[in-house]
């Protein structure tokens, strides 16, 4: 199996075990290139990528122009905020002239779930989903799950709490379906307005005390928590979210052993984890911005070249 | 030329009406565009036949001949958006639909909240295709803070009134508008959804919405509607009639409100009854939302419990043209509504009377005389004198839906390649063939 099933990645739900398996094994050998002095391989020689921004998103947008860049494609931006869009050019029109300079793969944010499926009726491209609304962000979830099975060799059986907003975390969303598949234990931990309606669906382990969540967890991955969200009452106040629901120190001693903590940024400091946590010696956040340029160089290798296939 | 007999006879047909409790093989005559009798097939009546011109007789063999449906909810978009639809092109749709009545709901640019604009959709309305009864606003643009000159809209015609689109969020309001409507005796029809839970809403709140990331519209948001109208409605004893319903805890509110004799009504759209919001996680696709939003199985189920049992009076369809220009996007932006008019019949009879949850008769009760009844509309029935509207269904009628066949300006249906059961065959408009397949 070198192939992967679908020509674009929408989300990680219908994705496969064996594709996921694919992509964190083609991830190690383009890990290897991003340690070279010269960081640069032809493999997408002549092939255009659009990264297609409706939402800022500085650090995924430089992850994937890097990873593009080191796989010798050449690339294209287009930025905007859906907002001033709304009032302009259909997301159609402005995908199909792009598309009419001859653009091969489409990497794109947005903040409508759903927005990358769209694009696949829109144009021939394939797809790249770099988080849509609040419903997936498959190379988040997939940078995440390299740097745990990095760490451990195995996803299978693992714990992994992930700590905060669940009803509009994408990369919860993303990490609950890849984790699922590749076998993990998944537990959800946030306040309960933050959980979402049926969340227990997901089959996942759901908590609103932070200690019962993170007893016995191998991996405690903290999600960001979004300032507004509080305006909007969904939880009265920054200190209270942070004494139920920071990562401290005096947390830690709750999960296992060998434990890991993770958070895909940018974080509030302070908020939801504590610096000292997040700066210890079992943080792996740096690794997982190191690891997302090569999951990201291996998703644009293996979608690479995939047009033929109509569907 | 000498005055005929007859204009028209429909013959050997299976004729039902609900309102007359008729149900057999019948001829049904025409005359000056009222029905003149219903005959069954004896001799005599053969003898009469004979003496007609043979484009006089219309040949029902097979067929179904019914009172011409009534659609209680739809939106014709003109004045303000011709582009989605015209009374015209919406009269169209509706005679293609199996529908000689619609009422037309006062959403519109301007809103119809004065005479003018009743006027103006009337006169338009002269030449259409079907009826055209106009539902007015409760409140002045619909904006839910003074009421509209009801009395006026009365005087010029209007049948009922509603904020449909919006729901009157001050009770102190809705309680006025009540009130004001019993004078006249006319429903005050409603769009159930409280917008502080709702707001933002793009589908129902369920497992789907959480798995999508979309925002969702709780059920409990329509719930808490209807229930706090109903209470009002047996407060001031006005008529309370609830549009679209589409919750298992809405129709389990009804069925207590008239159990205990408050003068409440409802209807349901076939959508309601036929999808679930597990269809939107498939695609996207925006012709899947709808306000109310397409909730779960266990709504849609109890939805068609409160049809079969009685709780919901009407089948409406709540028409609602979008151009391909506004659907054509991301599923949060998109308008909400769904186009209805042409495949309303063929989704009850598919997936409702070939499913066993109602005979045609309860069918075609739900939709003529029931909704004649709710708002004092003249025909629903066959009856002698009655004007000639009359609908002849091909009840078995295989068919796929498709956008290039609809009537309507705007094809936004989700029900594009459905394979449905049932078809309008004829569409008779006092007296005038208005649509044959
Ligand atoms: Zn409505
Ligand atoms: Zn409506």
């Amino acid at each position: 199996m070198s192939r992967l099933h679908s020509r674009h990645l929408l989300g990680l739900e219908d994705v496969p075990k064996e594709d996921i398996s694919l992509i964190l094994k083609t991830t190690d050998s383009f890990r290897e290139v991003i340690d070279r002095t010269i960081k640069k391989v032809p493999t997408l020689r002549g092939i255009t990528v659009l990264n297609l921004f409706y939402e800022p998103s500085t650090r995924t947008r430089i992850s994937f122009e890097l990873a593009e860049k080191r796989l010798s494609a050449d690339t294209v931006n287009f930025s905007t905020s859906t907002s001033s869009v709304k009032k302009g050019e259909s997301l159609r029109d402005t995908v199909q002239n792009i598309e009419a300079m001859k653009i091969d793969m489409v990497v794109v944010r947005h903040s409508s779930s759903g927005a990358p499926y769209y694009l696949t009726k829109c144009m021939d491209a394939n797809i790249i989903n770099a988080g849509d609304g609040a419903h997936e962000h498959p190379t988040q979830a997939l940078l995440d799950m390299y740097t745990i099975f990095k760490k451990y060799g195995k996803l299978e059986g693992l714990r992994v709490v992930l700590v905060g907003d669940v009803k509009h975390s994408r990369v919860i969303r993303s990490n609950i379906w890849g984790l699922k598949t590749m076998r993990a234990s998944v537990a959800l931990c946030g306040p309960s307005t933050l959980l979402p309606y049926e969340a227990e669906k997901f089959g996942c382990d759901m908590y609103t005390k932070m200690d019962e969540a993170l007893d016995g967890a191998d991996v405690v991955n903290v999600m960001r928590i979004q300032l507004e969200r509080q305006q909007s009452g969904l939880f009265p106040s920054q200190r209270e979210y942070t004494n139920l629901f920071g990562l401290n120190k005096d947390r830690l001693r709750l999960l296992n052993k060998n434990y890991t903590v993770m958070h895909p940024g940018p974080m509030n400091r302070g908020v939801e984890i504590t610096s000292e946590v997040a700066d210890g010696a079992n943080s792996v956040i740096l690794e997982q911005v190191t690891n997302g340029q090569a999951v990201r160089m291996a998703v644009l290798y293996l979608l690479s070249g995939r047009k033929e296939e109509g569907e | 030329m000498a005055s005929k007999k007859y204009d028209m006879v429909i013959k050997g047909g299976r004729v039902i009406d609900p309102a007359l409790g008729f149900g057999k093989d019948a001829y049904v005559f025409i005359k000056d565009g009222k029905i003149s009798k219903i005959a069954t097939p004896t001799a005599a009546v053969e003898k009469e036949i004979k003496s007609l011109d043979a484009d006089q007789i219309v040949d029902a063999t097979d067929k179904l001949v019914v009172p011409g449906l009534i659609d209680i909810h739809v939106h014709l978009r003109e004045p303000g958006r011709e582009a989605a639809e015209t009374i015209e092109s919406g009269c169209r749709a509706a005679a293609a639909g199996g529908f000689t009545a619609v009422c037309c709901m006062p959403n519109t640019t301007p809103c119809i909240d004065n005479q003018e604009t009743v006027k103006f959709v009337q006169d338009r309305a002269k030449d259409a295709d079907a009826r055209v009864y106009v539902v007015g606003a409760v409140t002045k643009n619909i904006e839910g803070k003074e009421l509209s000159e009801i009395g006026d809209l009365v005087k010029i015609g209007a049948v009922a009134i509603s904020d449909d689109g919006k729901y009157p969020q001050n009770p102190e309001i809705m309680r006025r508008g009540l009130e004001y409507a019993r004078m006249f005796d006319i429903p005050v029809m409603q769009h159930a959804e409280d917008q502080y839970l709702s707001a933002g809403a793009v589908m129902n709140e369920s497992y789907q919405s959480t798995r999508l990331g979309l925002k969702g519209s709780p059920p409990v948001a329509e719930e808490i509607a209807v229930l706090r109208d109903i209470a009002l409605c047996r407060f001031t004893g006005a008529r309370l009639h609830i549009q679209h319903v589409s919750t298992r805890q809405a129709v389990a509110a009804i069925r207590a409100a008239k159990k205990e004799g408050v003068r409440v009504t409802a209807e349901a759209t076939p959508h309601h009854m036929v999808l679930t919001d597990d269809e939107i996680g498939k695609e996207f696709n925006t012709n899947l939302r709808v306000n109310p939003p397409i909730r779960t199985a266990s709504d849609r189920d109890a939805v068609i419990e409160g049809l079969v049992d009685g709780t919901i009076d009407c089948i409406a369809s709540d028409h609602a043209p979008h151009q391909d220009e506004d659907k054509d996007c991301e599923f949060d932006l998109a308008p909400a509504g769904m186009i209805g008019l042409e495949t309303t019949l063929a989704l009850v009879k598919t997936y409702l009377i070939d499913k066993g949850y109602l005979a045609w008769a309860d069918a075609i009760r739900k939709m003529t005389a029931n909704p004649a009844r709710i708002l004092g509309l003249p025909g629903g029935t066959l009856e002698e004198g009655s004007p000639a509207d009359i609908t002849i269904i091909d009840p078995d009628k295989k068919w796929t839906v498709k956008a290039d066949k609809f009537f309507s300006k705007s094809k936004n249906s989700p029900f594009i390649g459905w394979k449905l059961s049932g078809q309008a065959y004829m569409t008779i408009l006092g007296g005038r063939i208005v649509f044959k397949q």
